[in-house]
């Protein structure tokens, strides 16, 4: 990948980042950067879709230590958790012998899984000594008949956040307007209602937590025509472009695909959440309000209505148990207002929360949901964020697994919402399970036992005669 | 407290209660050079021989009196003599256990009279100690039948004294049958990390652990508590009670000799073993091992990692009380709930197990409660394997029998290391059970045979 291409996607039209001076994302700092790199980013984004053969093009570290670590979940295929690489060697460097190996790994993965698509992950090594891998996947997919898809996200490029623009803009390239979709099933037409076909994108499916509002989408008559990418097909993928709206979830990663969607088919999209109550509603009507279908509006009332309700009834005596409890939120970008308004629904008080990933907007957003006086957090390091959990009393931490360790070295509850958890929490039943799992880890009764000292720490020296029961 | 709950229906299904007598054999196969008789029709001795030897995968010493029609009626006292004979001359025990069974119960068997009707008539065994012990099975449990063994026993084998703290390094361990030889094991480790001197009565860790020896069959047992050791237990500095059974034989130890006593119900969870790490610091004088501090440190890590996966798991336990109580405080401490409690028969240890019930029952009411309530996970003995199944839950196997899991006899559950590997069994049957998986729905626009252009199932051709 050139360096225009990579500035050229550093510059999201779409996202609040770029009106600040500084263009695109902030620049890693070397000695002091956490956080993923662009083959992470691209992997991450693409992997859900689930009868895709995901082939990491590198040497043994990329993918030797990050397959099949996802908590996604598919509803049918599974040969996205099988981990496929190149594996290259030294000879295979020395020699220029990887695109050799390449061209026979797309052809061995083809040949063992029959997948719907291969899709080529292209990683430090080959991209530096200059393997062209877009054209061994061009000649592979004209000598085998099945798609094979370049995705050129060599770590070095840049951060993750770029790799999840590099995964949408390889899909926009090469996938997105390939197929027209199926019609809609017969006997999945309901009279008097008027099926639309919609986009999510950003949306992983972690933990199957889509599986709690998916029937919502049904009983309106909103057909998913793709998700990026959870439990997603390849030939959802290259239908994308004839949906009506699009809903980009929980990440301005991937508003290239949305953006870009928009611009060449008019495929108009929004960007919401599914965390909370408050925003799972608010994005059935931004739906509702995108196609300007009154019926729809009408269908969305009454189940919001409905739904609500229930989940309200179900919340009640969690909510008595958490009301009141003080949370420290650490986690990035749209999320750091989007589960801050699931917390309030439960009555819960956060106290802190994370920006250093959020745009001006999403602060924006905080102070209008939390007030001015929120503490908003820029370091992220183990110590900076046990410092703020004592400082503000905090009652649990939640942040995402790679801080889930720091948090409980210090005897800190702590609550996983980043992708390798095992809960869902999307939607209204989620929210359900994101108040019984809070509850699990603040009402625990380890915390009391772990931060106790032993009972022979007090012991002014040792062999002091204990009096024995009875003696 | 909890509230107990009565047997309330005429059939036991899949029972859960092994009998008093099979209980005061296992407390006595933990002394060295040691043989039971069981006083009884030889099916009690059968029975009870096969359910330990598929349990340890052992030969098991264990005797009958071989009670008949005839001597039924008119009277089996000479079996018991001609018994006890035949064994001291054919084996030369180191000691015998007599425990009653329902049948010589019945019949109105005096066996403390018989023991020494025995020594009478054979002055050249009075060196073999005979230990009775009214054991029948209309009454209590194993648990309870060992216990009041290990209370025959001390009161056969220790004088009154008052020379108590004499072996300043030697410590009493009284042992519940809640334990393993595993946890047996460890618990000698722990005294001696101390400086200390353990006595374990009964020591099944040296008689029950699974050896080989050179000899390649014995009548009697192959290790356990020396009969000589017994004998001093009056000269230790302290006492250590595991088990709640045990206090009535504690009380006795105590009352004879003054040696002071800890007790303790448990030895599984931070709370419990502190207590006990504690009590060996204090009664030695010396400073707790680092060794020590460290597996603490390591049960404590493991407690916060886990606790994900424990917290609010409903648990169902179905074993004699003081194994009930003991994992009952144990995944409670973890966040856990209670939610179905079976214990066999009545014992004290009973209020204190942290559960709004316990019933007095069966492995078909553990099914029946943990079917009610939701059970998340089973925690019983091998039996309950088909209980689990059914409710569609895993099994954590403890307590007796345990003839489906190879080594089960020997796993450690006690100390901070044996706690910590609890825990993480616990934790990961949760999660490979599914737990916490959310069912996959199919859209009704996108049923799951349409996806024509998906890959059929994947999977390597060659």
């Amino acid at each position: 990948m050139q360096a225009k291409d990579i500035a050229e996607l550093l510059n999201e039209p779409a996202c609040e980042h770029n009106k600040k001076s500084k263009s695109g994302c902030a620049k890693p700092k070397p000695g002091a950067t956490a956080g993923g790199c662009s083959f992470d980013g691209a992997q991450i984004a693409l992997l859900p879709i689930a009868d895709v053969a995901h082939i990491v093009h590198g040497p043994i570290a990329c993918a030797g230590s990050s397959w099949d670590n996802r908590g996604t979940r598919s509803s049918g295929p599974t040969l996205y958790k099988i981990g496929m690489t190149t594996d290259l060697t030294e000879q295979d460097v020395i020699m220029g012998r990887s695109e050799k190996r390449l061209f026979h790994s797309i052809k061995q993965a083809i040949d063992s899984y029959h997948p719907a698509a291969v899709f080529v992950y292209n990683t430090c090594v080959p991209a530096l000594v200059g393997d062209d891998v877009d054209a061994v996947c061009k000649d592979a997919a004209a000598r085998y008949g099945v798609p094979v898809v370049p995705v050129d996200c060599a770590g070095f490029y840049g951060t993750k956040n770029l790799g999840n623009r590099i995964a949408g803009d390889s899909m926009f390239k090469y996938v997105v307007g390939t197929r027209d979709p199926d019609p809609v099933p017969l006997e999945a037409q309901r009279p008097g209602i008027a099926v639309h076909d919609v986009n999510l994108i950003g949306e992983y499916n972690i933990a199957g937590e889509f599986w709690h509002v998916l029937p919502l989408f049904d009983e309106l008559g909103l057909r998913i025509l793709c998700t990026l990418s959870g439990d997603a097909r390849f030939h959802q993928v290259q239908a994308m472009h004839r949906a009506e709206a699009s809903m980009v979830v929980c990440a301005k990663a991937l508003l290239n695909v949305a953006r870009k969607l928009e611009s060449a088919h008019g495929v108009p999209f929004f960007e919401g959440s599914f965390y909370g109550v408050t925003d799972t509603s608010h994005a059935f009507r931004e739906f509702a309000r995108l196609l300007g279908d009154a019926a729809l509006a009408e269908r969305v009332e009454a189940m919001i209505a409905r739904e609500e309700a229930k989940v309200d009834a179900a919340l009640e005596p969690w909510r008595q148990r958490l009301r009141g409890k003080r949370v420290l939120l650490y986690t990035g970008g749209v999320k750091s207002w989007s589960i801050v308004s699931a917390l309030q629904d439960l009555g819960m008080d956060v106290v802190a929360t994370g920006t250093s990933k959020s745009t001006e907007e999403d602060k924006a957003r905080i102070r209008e949901l939390m007030g001015e006086k929120t503490k908003m957090i820029t370091d992220g390091s183990p110590k900076a964020l046990i410092g703020i959990v004592k400082e503000y009393q905090a009652d649990i931490l939640i942040a995402g697994g790679r801080n889930m360790y720091t948090a409980l070295k210090a005897r800190i509850p702590f609550l996983d919402i980043n992708q390798e958890r095992e809960f869902g929490y999307a939607g209204y039943t989620g929210m359900t399970e994101l108040a019984r799992q809070l509850a699990l880890t603040i009402e625990s009764p380890v915390w009391a036992s772990v931060r106790k000292p032993a009972p022979w720490a007090n012991d002014s020296a040792p062999g002091i005669p204990m009096t024995a029961t009875g003696a | 407290m909890a509230e107990i709950i009565k047997r309330n229906k005429a059939l036991a299904v899949s029972p859960l209660k092994v009998s008093q007598p099979v209980g005061a054999s296992l407390a006595f196969l933990g002394v060295n050079r040691a043989i039971p008789m069981m006083h009884g029709s030889q099916g009690c001795t059968a029975f009870g021989k096969v359910f330990f030897v598929r349990h340890f995968r052992e030969p098991i010493p264990l005797q009958t009196t071989a009670m008949d029609q005839t001597s039924t009626v008119l009277g089996a006292d000479d079996n018991v003599i001609e018994g006890l004979r035949a064994i001291a001359e054919k084996s030369r025990p180191a000691l015998i256990g007599l425990p009653t069974t329902g049948l010589s119960e019945t019949q109105g068997a005096d066996i403390h009279r018989l023991a020494k009707q025995f020594h009478t008539a054979c002055p050249e065994y009075a060196d073999i100690p005979v230990v009775p012990v009214v054991t029948p099975d209309f009454s209590g449990c194993l648990e309870s039948g060992y216990a009041l063994a290990v209370k025959a026993m001390i009161d056969v084998l220790v004088p009154p004294s008052a020379s108590d703290g004499k072996r300043h390094k030697q410590v009493n361990v009284l042992a519940g049958s809640l334990l393993t030889p595993g946890d047996l094991e460890h618990i000698k480790e722990l005294v001696e990390g101390f400086g200390l001197r353990p006595v374990v009565l009964p020591d099944l860790a040296d008689s029950l652990d699974g050896h080989l020896t050179d000899a390649e069959s014995s009548p009697v047992t192959t290790g356990g508590t020396p009969v000589s050791e017994i004998v001093t237990m009056g000269e230790s500095v302290a006492t250590l009670v595991i088990g709640r059974s045990l206090d009535p034989a504690a009380d006795l130890l105590k009352e004879r000799t003054h040696v002071p006593d800890y007790r303790f119900d448990t030895l599984m969870g931070l709370e419990a073993v502190d207590a006990f790490v504690h009590a060996l610091a204090q009664i030695s004088g010396q400073p707790v091992p680092e060794k020590l501090e460290r597996q603490r440190a390591q049960l404590q890590d493991a407690m916060v990692d886990t606790h994900f996966m424990l917290g609010f798991a409903r648990v169902a336990i179905a074993g004699d009380p003081d194994l009930l109580v003991g994992f009952a405080r144990l995944v409670t401490e973890m966040g856990c709930e209670v939610s179905a409690a079976v214990a066999p028969s009545r014992a004290p240890a009973l209020d204190e197990v942290p559960a709004a019930q316990v019933k007095l029952g069966d492995l078909e009411d553990l099914e029946l409660a943990a079917r009610e309530c939701g059970a998340d996970l089973v925690i019983s003995n091998s039996h309950a394997a088909e209980t689990a199944q059914r409710l569609g839950v895993p099994l954590l196997r403890a307590g007796f029998p345990q003839y489906d899991l190879i080594g089960g006899y020997q796993r450690l559950w006690v100390g901070y290391r044996g706690t910590r590997q609890t825990l993480f069994d616990l934790a990961n049957i949760l999660v490979s059970n599914g737990h916490h998986e959310i069912p996959a729905y199919h859209s009704i626009y996108n049923p799951p045979g349409e996806a024509s252009h998906a890959s059929s199932a994947p999977g390597p051709t060659h």
